[in-house]
């Protein structure tokens, strides 16, 4: 199987005025075209530092990030990227928002197509008729809707996420866990998210990553072998196989917790 | 109506401001050499209107050409030390140390490097005295730039330049702004002394300095509101731009 993502012994740390910071340790991951891996692990692992190596954002000290068959070196047109913070642009429109990324890498494209496309994504989110206000007039998960939007408008090979749903109340959340999952029927990608909740990571992704503390390396993977067919349902989380897979994650997190030495900003 | 008191409300401020004013000096009896009173400046503007008018106009395109300048040199500035880490921690203390300088002392320095070139001179003070707000605003607001915002177009493979003209140049607008409007008056301030301190100077400031030596106190207080009502309309010019280019950062009132 050719995987997407490729991310082979990477080591990397961050110079501190207390000397290095190793981050990450002999780290690997591997993510098949189409796929959905959810990372987690204690705060401050190096979780961040993951996602930004998979963009291209920085180089590791150490192993190498294949993205597609080719070595990534510096920042790749072929990413999405969302945060916690939904970063909208607050002098822009919604629409002029999600077009963002189209301006970048598909600068020849009209403009009339750039808003065809971004409207297409709007209506996906349910955002249709929201598109002319400002980022300020909308509530926090519709900003957060949006920024997924933006995220996938140039369709990327992989979606990186960094906790986007971590600032939302628990009723948004779950709208946006299953917003996700009508947004990868319609339109595939291969994703990273990166989040604390377990409950996201099983209900989202196809494989769960635990990272072990800081500095983080592979400590387990599950796969997930969700209950139900079809598009997933947000009771099957209420099952005993949820119910079990959860159990063994918590397990994890606590010996990654117990290895690491003390919980640090990162 | 909202419109109606938007104008009502600061007119009506400015008739009571005047008000009391007029009342303060005829209570206490002031004759017009001590103070001179509202009703005394009507006069001072019709005999002297064609000096009123040429004043305003010199003090006026002065005063803007100095802001220009200070809006050029200081973005620059702060696009240099919003960037750089480095420049940042050279060029504060001197940016600092410069700006707590009386600006006053410097004029006769001026006087001396560029005699005669009193535009020149003018506009410079002018821009000397109002360039300070706006690079430490720019700079801050470049600085503060989140690197979230840095990285949704850095991850696109977006240029340094392309990433300054999208993300930082607009977020920095209404930080920009807000040191505009006080570098408005700052910049009148500049001009100003010019024209008052230097001898054979032109504008307002010299106007003033006329009406001292001619002991016309009437005439005084008027250059003095002329001054404030240039100073207003400078500034509401700056609203409206900021309405224009930043008018987002304006909160939707509920």
């Amino acid at each position: 199987m050719t995987n997407l993502i490729d991310i082979r012994g990477v080591t990397h740390a961050y110079q501190t005025p207390n000397g290095p910071l190793p981050v990450l340790d002999s780290l690997n991951l591997s993510v098949p075209e189409g796929e959905f891996a959810a990372v987690v692990g204690p705060s401050g692992c190096g979780k961040s530092t993951l996602t930004r190596l998979v963009a291209g954002l920085m180089k590791p000290d150490q192993g190498e990030v294949w993205l597609h068959g080719k070595l990534v070196k510096s920042p790749r047109k072929t990413v999405g990227m969302a945060f916690q913070n939904p970063v909208m642009l607050e002098w822009r429109t919604i629409l002029q928002n999600v077009m963002l990324p189209l301006e970048i890498v598909a600068a020849g494209m009209p403009k009339a197509q750039r808003v065809a496309r971004a409207m297409e994504l709007l209506e996906l989110v349910g955002l249709t008729g929201f598109e002319n206000k400002r980022p300020s007039e909308l509530s926090g998960g519709m900003r957060q809707r949006a920024s997924l939007c933006r995220a996938i408008v140039h369709k990327p090979d992989v979606l990186i996420m960094d906790e986007p749903f971590g600032a939302l109340d628990a009723f948004t959340r779950e709208d946006l866990w299953q917003t996700m999952h009508e947004l990868r029927a319609k339109e595939p990608f291969t994703a990273v998210l990166i989040t604390h909740d377990l409950r996201e990571s099983v209900y989202l992704g196809d494989q769960v990553i635990v990272l072990s503390g800081r500095p983080a390396t592979t400590q387990y993977v599950l796969d997930v072998h969700y209950p139900g067919e079809g598009l997933r349902k947000l009771e099957g989380l209420y099952t005993p196989e949820c119910a079990q897979m959860l159990a063994t994650l918590r397990e994890q997190i606590q010996i990654a917790q117990w290895r690491q030495p003390e919980p640090a900003e990162q | 109506m909202r419109n109606f008191q938007k104008v009502a409300v600061p007119v009506g401020a400015i008739v009571i401001f005047l008000l009391l004013w007029e009342f303060l000096v005829w209570v206490n009896g002031w004759p017009n050499y001590v103070m001179a009173s509202p009703s005394d400046l009507p006069d001072a503007y019709i005999r002297f209107w064609s000096l009123f008018v040429d004043g305003s106009w010199q003090t006026l395109w002065r005063t803007v050409a100095g802001l220009a300048l200070a809006v050029i040199f200081g973005t620059l500035l702060g696009m240099v030390m919003g960037f750089s880490r480095i420049s940042r921690d050279a060029l504060y203390p001197l940016l600092v140390g410069f700006n707590a300088i009386p600006k006053a002392t410097l004029v006769p320095v001026l006087a001396l490097l560029f005699i005669g070139q009193h535009n020149f001179n003018t506009v410079l003070m002018a821009f000397l005295i109002s360039f300070f707000p706006i690079a430490v605003s720019v700079g801050i607001g470049l600085s503060t730039l989140e690197p979230e915002y840095r990285d949704i177009l850095r991850s696109l493979g977006a240029s340094r330049l392309t990433i300054f003209r999208k993300i930082a140049l607009p977020k920095t607008l209404p930080e920009f702004f807000g040191a505009l409007k006080v570098s408005v008056t700052l910049a009148f301030i500049g001009t100003n002394l010019v024209e008052i301190i230097s001898p054979h100077g032109r504008g307002l400031g010299a106007l003033f300095l006329s009406g001292q030596t001619n002991s016309n106190y009437p005439l005084m207080f008027a250059v003095l509101i002329a001054l404030a009502v240039l100073g207003i309309i400078l500034y509401y010019a700056v609203v409206m731009l900021e309405k224009i280019f930043a008018g987002w950062a304006e909160r939707p009132q509920h």
